[in-house]
């Protein structure tokens, strides 16, 4: 499956979904082909954050500097194993683990206070002030039996989220 | 346990999430799960990345082939014969003939008829309205007309939406409108500088911020002058593939008159008529369109329309997207058709960023 070709193989889509921990169904695989194509206008292999940029529903969500920083330069094998977690198929352990990677964007294994605060940022912006977003964080780490200098790995979060469940599913439009 | 995001319900239209579903209102203490939930958030941005409606809006969609077969395959072939050797030709010497009879014909009346204004005018109407049904007829535009016809009375403004320039072919080949238009380069721009002047037609440039205040002016004064010809607007701002509408401009509604609005919808079984300015240029929409068997489009004068009591420009202007959505069949998209040409503001994620935080800062105050 080279940058230039456009049509997907059977075998190609068999990869693709071995890749994916069969998350996906093959006419999801290629309905998500045809959405890469769609957004890698100058089929460069890839989306460049630019053209994620293009998407006036993904610029206005919070998370979208994140995300795009997870999502720069993926192919479409990796494409399709970054949105496996949002399959209906995927486990809830699978579910955390992608969130606990976007907390963890330097891929140490492990969420430090800076980390949370980097994320509380994103997602009330300037309507709560630096001195009250460490507090609120403070807050609640320490409640829940941590402190500001605890490091969490992926077993704190599946602990801390796995309780209620986690509901983070994506349907992707097969024609 | 319920989400930390909630919709804010005193919104200003402009940038409502229309695709935010409202979740319940969170209660109860704040828990750290309650901050490192941010699966709501992801699934949207997970949403977006597969499938977004802006993006619909300007996709075309190809017809399915039908000519895969031993008989369909040379019926197609002759088609594509009889569309190219024998209309595309007749058709361009029907434009031509036009053009010689419209240029001079124009000139002398523009010049000669310098001191008699008001039958000037009216003869630079007649040759615009004969030109455009020159054109129409040469991509043998089948346009059927609903309604009443627009009459010539000051205050007033007529939207309709938009799909190609052809629109305002379409609608001029019937009433003489003064068209708003973003300023071309080339043939086109040629065309608007001379023949669209005379109309009162009014320029704008996209990528100017304060032209807006300037053109805003142009307008008013276009309308409550009376002998002015009728004004057109298409509020979209862009040309969507007329399945879809994008968010209607509130300028023509806050021009304290009457809105008319219009409805276009063409028969893709012709001819696709999306113009998508990005892909091709005008020259070779056209092309296409000469070369196809025919345009064929309905065309709905619809009932004129006033700002209700209470009702602000912004909900004026999604009143009438409505009806013209409703007549045309096409749906509505919550988005700004000007994204089309340059990235959206990331001050629109604001919203979503002051719900949150109005939310945390409530709960903390919860035992």
């Amino acid at each position: 499956m080279g940058n230039t070709s456009s049509m997907l193989t059977q075998h190609d889509i068999e990869e693709v979904q071995e890749h994916c921990n069969n998350l996906f169904s093959q006419q999801e695989i290629v309905s998500l082909y045809e959405r890469f194509c769609q957004l890698d206008k100058n089929h460069g292999g890839f989306i460049s954050g630019d053209e994620f940029l293009t998407v006036p529903e993904f610029v206005v969500n919070p998370l979208s500097q994140r995300l795009l920083r997870m999502l720069d330069g993926l192919n479409f094998k990796d494409f399709v194993a970054f949105l496996a977690a949002f399959s209906s198929r995927a486990t809830v352990h699978q579910k955390i683990e992608f969130i606990f990677k976007v907390y963890d964007l330097d891929g140490n294994g492990k969420v430090t206070f800076n980390d949370m605060l980097d994320v509380l940022r994103d997602l009330a912006g300037h309507f709560i002030s630096e001195q009250q977003r460490k507090q609120v964080l403070m807050q609640v780490l320490v409640e829940a039996g941590y402190t500001e200098n605890s490091l969490l790995v992926l077993d704190d979060f599946v602990k801390i989220l796995g309780m209620c469940g986690v509901k983070m599913e994506v349907e992707v439009p097969v024609d | 346990m319920p989400g930390l995001y909630s919709s804010n319900s005193e919104v200003d239209l402009d940038r409502h999430d229309y695709l935010h579903e409202s979740s319940p209102e969170a209660h109860g203490k704040l828990l750290l799960h309650d901050l490192l939930d941010i699966s709501p958030i992801l699934s949207e941005a997970a949403g977006a990345i597969v499938d977004d409606s802006f993006t619909r809006c300007f996709k075309s969609n190809p017809p399915e082939p039908w000519n895969w077969n031993v008989y369909l395959f040379p019926l197609w072939c002759l088609g594509v014969l009889t569309r190219y050797v024998v209309l595309f030709p007749l058709r361009v010497v029907l434009l031509f003939a036009g053009w010689l009879i419209f240029l001079p014909s124009f000139s002398l009346v523009h010049f000669l008829l310098r001191k008699n204004d008001k039958l000037r005018r009216q003869l630079e109407r007649y040759l615009v309205e004969f030109i455009c049904s020159v054109f129409v007829a040469s991509w043998t535009g089948v346009v059927k007309y609903h309604g009443p016809r627009p009459s010539m009375r000051p205050k007033q403004v007529f939207v309709a939406n938009h799909t190609s320039m052809i629109d305002f072919i379409i609608l001029e080949q019937m009433t003489a409108f003064a068209v708003i238009m973003q300023k071309h380069a080339g043939w086109v721009g040629l065309l608007q500088s001379t023949i669209l002047e005379s109309l009162g037609c009014i320029w704008f440039n996209r990528t100017e911020a304060k032209d807006r205040e300037i053109v805003v002016k142009k307008m008013k004064e276009h309308v409550e002058g009376t002998d002015n010809n009728p004004l057109l607007v298409f509020p979209e701002g862009t040309c969507v593939n007329n399945e879809y509408t994008v968010m209607f401009k509130k300028t023509p509604f806050e021009l304290d008159c009457t809105v008319c609005p219009i409805a276009i919808k063409y028969n893709k079984i012709f001819v696709d008529a999306f113009w998508n300015s990005k892909k091709q240029s005008f020259t070779n929409h056209l092309l296409r369109l000469m070369t196809s068997w025919a345009v064929v489009c309905d065309v709905w004068y619809l009932e004129p329309q006033t700002l209700k009591p209470g009702e602000t420009p912004i909900q004026f202007a999604e009143r009438v997207r409505d009806i013209i959505a409703v007549r045309a069949g096409i749906k509505k998209v919550p988005w700004n058709g000007y994204w089309k040409h340059e990235r959206p503001n990331p001050k629109h994620s604001e919203q979503k960023q002051q719900g949150f935080a109005e939310s945390v800062l409530r709960r903390l105050q919860e035992r």
